[in-house]
């Protein structure tokens, strides 16, 4: 057993509040998947490179295997485990992957989407272009990427359709 | 990858973070953004026995503008960089450094501090700083001095900063409204370090340049400030030969490694290249 005391870690991750005693160097990829049973989230590179461990913490995509669980004390953390709609209903992303076949095995898809939900956050229309640059902290090997892109377009034409809908009602 | 165990310092104030680095010496190590240092300590390349974490001071947050100074706080990431519409209208050239270092969801955490302070020679700040003849603040024990970005690379990860000492703030003299500046990196993909890079910041009066300063990124153990190429261009109209004399008075300085990212005759003339082209943007962008 470690000599060095465990330290007190409390989140809010997909709307609820939970506290743990972790050592200090637990990595917040690590805090969720073992701690939390927080699957989504992927161990993929381990070298901040990949993305598969993206998720959102107080509205900033950032990579779960490059933060200490410590760093994280406090913040409001969203996983693609909190992304369906209330419902239980596929939300626009997830729905756009399905329907624009934007994953193949699926290993980068939890880290992609998470990080599209911030991404469309801050800019709600974005170009092609944007969307390959918002994107490129995240590596797929199997698509080549166009249908990923293509399922952030229709995401992101659903939730504006849907925004003008409301707007007009 | 698990990183050595370590003992998890979160002071609030400078002073506090400055006193638990000069009870540990060198087994401490503050953590700024982390992008450097927590892949450093998976890879059990570093192993601090005390980390103090800067992420609660929140004095190291923010950019704020004097007279012909504009100070942007050690904390402040390259996000906030980009974000910044203070930056936009008086140093862009910031932002276009920023948007080019690696990807948005480490630019989300990564900061300015952190990427001046490190002394990596793959970081594009440290030439960007030297370029626009930033200083550092460092706060220690005996209070705060100043070192010029110029003056603060010693080798690859040795700086003036004392293992006691925090990095507090960067320091940049406001260019003249009307400046050109271009920042120009060649890499390999997305994310990269340069196989080589420059800056460029400089002025134009009827064709001729009144004010030019260039710096390198990652052909040296250093940044490189190209303090005679900048020189010999001053009084120029930019003309093709005086051109080709200043690219090479930069090159002359190079001495870049051979690694990965190409032999170190092509890094010297990629770096050359890069400057060519950060001129040539800059002249364009330049009014008067």
């Amino acid at each position: 057993m470690s000599d060095i005391d465990q330290i007190p870690v409390s989140v809010t991750v997909n709307g609820k509040k939970v506290q743990r005693f972790v050592e200090p160097r637990t990595l917040l990829i690590h805090f969720l998947r073992e701690e939390l049973n927080l699957t989504g989230p992927h161990i993929g590179c381990e070298t901040s490179h990949c993305g598969a461990c993206t998720v959102e913490m107080n509205g900033m995509s950032v990579k779960s295997c490059t933060l200490f669980a410590a760093q994280a004390n406090g913040a409001e953390l969203t996983t693609i485990e909190g992304l369906a709609n209330p419902d239980g209903t596929l939300s626009a992303l997830q729905e756009g992957f399905r329907q624009m076949h934007g994953l193949q095995c699926g290993f980068c898809t939890p880290g992609m989407i998470t990080r599209a939900h911030t991404l469309l956050k801050e800019n709600p229309n974005p170009t092609e272009e944007e969307i390959r640059m918002g994107i490129s902290g995240n590596l797929c090997r199997c698509t080549g990427y166009q249908n990923i892109v293509k399922a952030i377009q229709y995401a992101a034409e659903q939730l504006n359709a849907a925004e003008i809908k409301e707007a007009a009602e | 990858m698990i990183p050595g165990e370590f003992t998890y310092h979160r002071p609030s104030t400078v002073a506090e973070a400055v006193a638990i680095l000069s009870d540990h010496g060198d087994e401490a190590r503050p953590l700024s953004g982390g992008h450097s240092l927590i892949p450093m300590m998976k890879l059990r390349m570093a192993a601090p026995e005390h980390l103090v974490d800067l992420g609660g001071i929140a004095d190291l947050k923010g950019i704020s503008e004097g007279p012909g100074v504009i100070t942007i706080r050690a904390m402040t990431t390259q996000h906030e960089l980009i974000e910044s519409e203070l930056l936009e209208k008086k140093l862009p050239i910031i932002r276009e450094t920023s948007q080019l270092i690696a990807d948005p969801q480490i630019r989300y955490l990564g900061t300015l501090g952190g990427n001046v302070a490190n002394g990596d020679p793959g970081n594009d700040m440290p030439g960007l700083m030297q370029c626009l003849n930033a200083s550092y603040v460092l706060a220690g024990p005996d209070g705060e001095r100043e070192v010029a970005a110029r003056d603060f690379y010693e080798a690859a990860y040795f700086t003036a900063l004392a293992p006691e000492e925090i990095l507090t703030a960067v320091k940049i003299p406001v260019p003249p409204a009307g400046h050109g500046y271009a920042y120009e990196k060649l890499k390999r993909k997305v994310g990269d370090y340069a196989t080589a890079a420059a800056a460029v910041i400089l002025t134009m009066k009827g064709g001729t340049v009144s004010s030019c300063s260039i710096a390198l990124t990652n052909v040296a153990d250093t940044p490189l400030y190209a303090g005679q190429a900048s020189d010999i261009l001053n009084g120029s109209s930019l003309d093709e030969s005086t051109v080709k004399q200043a690219v090479s008075a930069a090159e002359a300085i190079t001495e870049p490694a051979s690694d990965g990212r190409g032999p170190a005759e092509y890094r010297t003339k990629m770096a050359g290249i890069m400057m060519q082209r950060a001129l040539a943007r800059a002249a364009e962008r330049a009014s008067g």
